[in-house]
């Protein structure tokens, strides 16, 4: 697969879940112009809202007054989506791999988010900066699809 | 804007519940109070056919976790039918294979309620 050139695009949206199906459509489009197959424009829009919705829920813990941005910087076979709030911060170390049995018998999805970002991305970062977080995700272009 | 929408009928001794659109973090409440109006009436055998879902995010997934203990503590259970392959792969990512029963389509499913 080859990539279709450099995309550096951003867009700022709606702490609110309403915004969640905007955001998916702006990853959607992106990620498919830069040379995506379908199934993996399917994975990485599903990462990025998994971000979004932590964003939503728990940063800003679905205050809809505030604002979130969804920024793709993609080149060569690299594509970028940073996710940047300035709501509560992260610890991405204090979220537990999710036991699936363990999580029936609490009736508990939180965890699970993550655990599917990780899953779908090369890599998932967590940052603060200065008074905002940052979740950067990449997804590498290449020949054989990732399962 | 996604849309979603949930409908239900009874069929032999289970219910089909039929998903349409996109299940997310927005549009998972819906799907939770189909659940809790199902749980209240004490329809326990749940048939979810995913034909016409396109989308599924951990939220929506959750739902299906959040009941599936008081569906089989009630002696039924909530069998998974008709995903698309996309859709399919979100739950096998997270193991539900192991845990529920997922079928083909919806009258295999229905089988297993109605042959019991």
């Amino acid at each position: 697969m080859k990539s279709s050139g450099k995309i550096e695009d951003s867009k700022v949206f709606k702490s609110t879940t309403s915004a969640l199906a905007g955001v998916r459509e702006f990853v959607n489009e992106r990620a498919l112009s830069f040379g995506f197959g379908d199934k993996e424009v399917s994975e990485i829009t599903l990462a990025v809202d998994e971000a979004c919705t932590n964003v939503i829920k728990h940063a800003y813990k679905g205050n809809p007054d505030t604002e979130f941005e969804v920024k793709i910087l993609a080149s060569g076979a690299e594509f970028q989506i940073v996710v940047r709030d300035w709501g509560a911060s992260f610890k991405p170390e204090e979220v537990p791999v999710p036991n699936i049995k363990d999580r029936f018998k609490k009736h508990k999805a939180g965890g699970l988010g993550i655990f599917l970002m990780r899953k779908l991305m090369d890599t998932v970062e967590y940052q603060g900066k200065d008074a905002s977080n940052e979740v950067r995700l990449v997804r590498y272009l290449r020949n054989e699809q990732k399962t | 804007m996604n849309e979603f929408k949930v409908l239900t009928r009874d069929s032999g001794k289970a219910v089909v519940m039929e998903l349409q659109g996109f299940l997310d973090a927005h549009t998972a409440p819906d799907l939770e109070k189909t659940f809790s109006e199902l749980m209240a009436s004490g329809k326990y055998n749940i048939v979810v056919n995913f034909n016409g879902l396109n989308y599924i995010s951990s939220a929506g997934l959750g739902v299906f976790m959040a009941y599936i203990d008081e569906v089989r503590s009630n002696h039924g259970d909530i069998k998974l039918a008709g995903m698309q392959q996309k859709v399919f792969n979100v739950f096998d990512l997270l193991g539900f294979p192991f845990l529920y029963e997922i079928y083909k389509d919806q009258d295999e499913a229905l089988k297993k309620f109605n042959n019991i």
